[in-house]
């Protein structure tokens, strides 16, 4: 006897990815998923982020690794609320992790959280945690033909981070290839170059993110407005 | 890779429901996979090979339906396939498009049976047999 199903496997991670979104949504705060290979630059650019945003507005941020406190340890270090989640061996983040995490965060007090997801160009795409945008991080020294390697991470990313570019010129890295394959992936992604540890280009990222983060905060507050009236 | 975590989640759906209709077992699971997740079927296959041994779903297939890629032009509303790459509408270029279908991974049914693995019509022949099997028998009802 056949008895039907039709359900999402990931079921249960989207119920709490919609849970979290919920919480999100009546806190305002927006919530940036970051994506790269392990050593991309996550840390380094979440750090120049917050010197960027950091006077606009409340940031905080979720810090997934295998395993180890040290990235959270960096970001407490300047000031900012940090949450370390340790997978204990899972490849990705998954959204009841996120929920655990959240509950450690003022979220009232908060505009903005940044999640470190871990290092991986697979899994993370599979999994919604209930952010308001998935962005990635390609580095210059992994080379410009991840895209073709690893395209899916490239289709679903909002926006593309292209770090380390300080180090262009030590390798063959085929920046108008890259883009080109970006592009065919992902058209309407902006690619943006940039240099974590130096500042560099974070000006463009920082100004794109700010324009989404508004525009994801008039949205909600145009719902609020519906639901209300 | 995570297709451990799918296959338990597979498992526990199907487990529900073949317990609700009071199922002994299931022979067949019946899954949707898009081209665009990031699912490998070998790893599936032997997340799910090495995972429903001492479950309801021990023996059973796993028939896995793969979804094409298609999506949707903004401008001009044409719908149309495509692989990862080179998503544009082949009727205006436009490269403004929403995915339809592709990121698909759902179960679909599930395949039941009443009888349990262990209660094949050749078990039910211990009356035929000699000692050594009535005490085989009579063990396994400890
Ligand atoms: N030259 C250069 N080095 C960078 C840049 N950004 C990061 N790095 C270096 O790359 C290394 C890894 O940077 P992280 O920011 O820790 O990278 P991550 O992606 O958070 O690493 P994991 O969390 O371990 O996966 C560090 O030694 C950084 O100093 C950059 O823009 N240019
Ligand atoms: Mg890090
Ligand atoms: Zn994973
Ligand atoms: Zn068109």
């Amino acid at each position: 006897m056949e008895i039907d199903i039709s359900k999402p496997i990931l079921d249960r991670n989207e119920r709490l990815a919609s849970e979290n979104r919920a919480l999100f949504d009546a806190n305002d705060v927006f919530v940036l998923d970051l994506m790269a290979s392990p050593g991309a630059g996550k840390t380094s650019t979440i750090l120049a982020t917050i010197a960027a945003l950091r006077d606009r507005y409340n940031i905080a941020v979720i810090e997934g690794d295998i395993a180890s406190r040290v990235d959270a340890e960096k970001i407490s270090a300047h000031g900012i609320p940090a949450v370390q989640i340790n997978t204990g061996g899972a490849c990705h983040l998954e959204s009841d992790m996120i929920k655990r995490a959240i509950n450690a965060l003022d979220l009232a007090s908060l505009d903005i959280i940044i999640i470190e997801n871990v290092g991986n160009l697979v899994c993370p795409t599979d999994f919604y945690l209930g952010e308001d945008a998935k962005v990635m991080i390609l580095s210059i020294p992994e080379g410009h033909d991840k895209p073709y390697k690893y395209p899916n991470i490239f289709a679903i990313a909002e926006a593309v981070i292209l770090n380390k570019y300080d180090t262009l010129s030590v390798f063959d890295f085929d920046e108008p290839e890259f883009r080109q394959v970006v592009h065919s992936l992902n058209p309407t992604a902006p690619v943006f170059p940039v240099s974590a540890t130096k500042g560099d280009g974070i000006d463009a990222w920082a100004q794109w993110l700010i324009a989404r983060i508004e525009s994801a905060k008039a949205a909600r507050s145009l719902s609020k407005g519906s639901d209300v009236s | 890779m995570h297709e451990m975590g799918i296959v338990a989640s597979i498992l526990d759906a199907s487990v529900e429901a073949a317990s609700k209709q009071g199922a002994a077992r299931i022979t067949e699971i019946k899954i949707s996979v898009g081209e665009l997740t990031e699912i490998q079927e070998f790893a599936l296959d032997f997340a799910f090979t090495a995972m429903t041994p001492g479950t309801m779903a021990e023996g059973a297939i796993l028939t896995v339906n793969h979804i094409g890629a298609s999506s949707r032009c903004v401008s001009c509303d044409v719908e149309f396939e495509h692989g990862r790459f080179e998503i544009v509408c082949p009727k205006c270029s436009g490269f403004l498009c929403e995915l339809i279908t592709g990121r698909e991974l759902s179960i679909d049914s599930i395949e039941i049976d009443d009888a349990p693995l262990d209660a094949k019509p050749t078990d039910g022949d211990e009356t035929n047999e000699d000692g050594s099997n009535a005490d085989t028998a009579s063990g396994a009802g400890e």
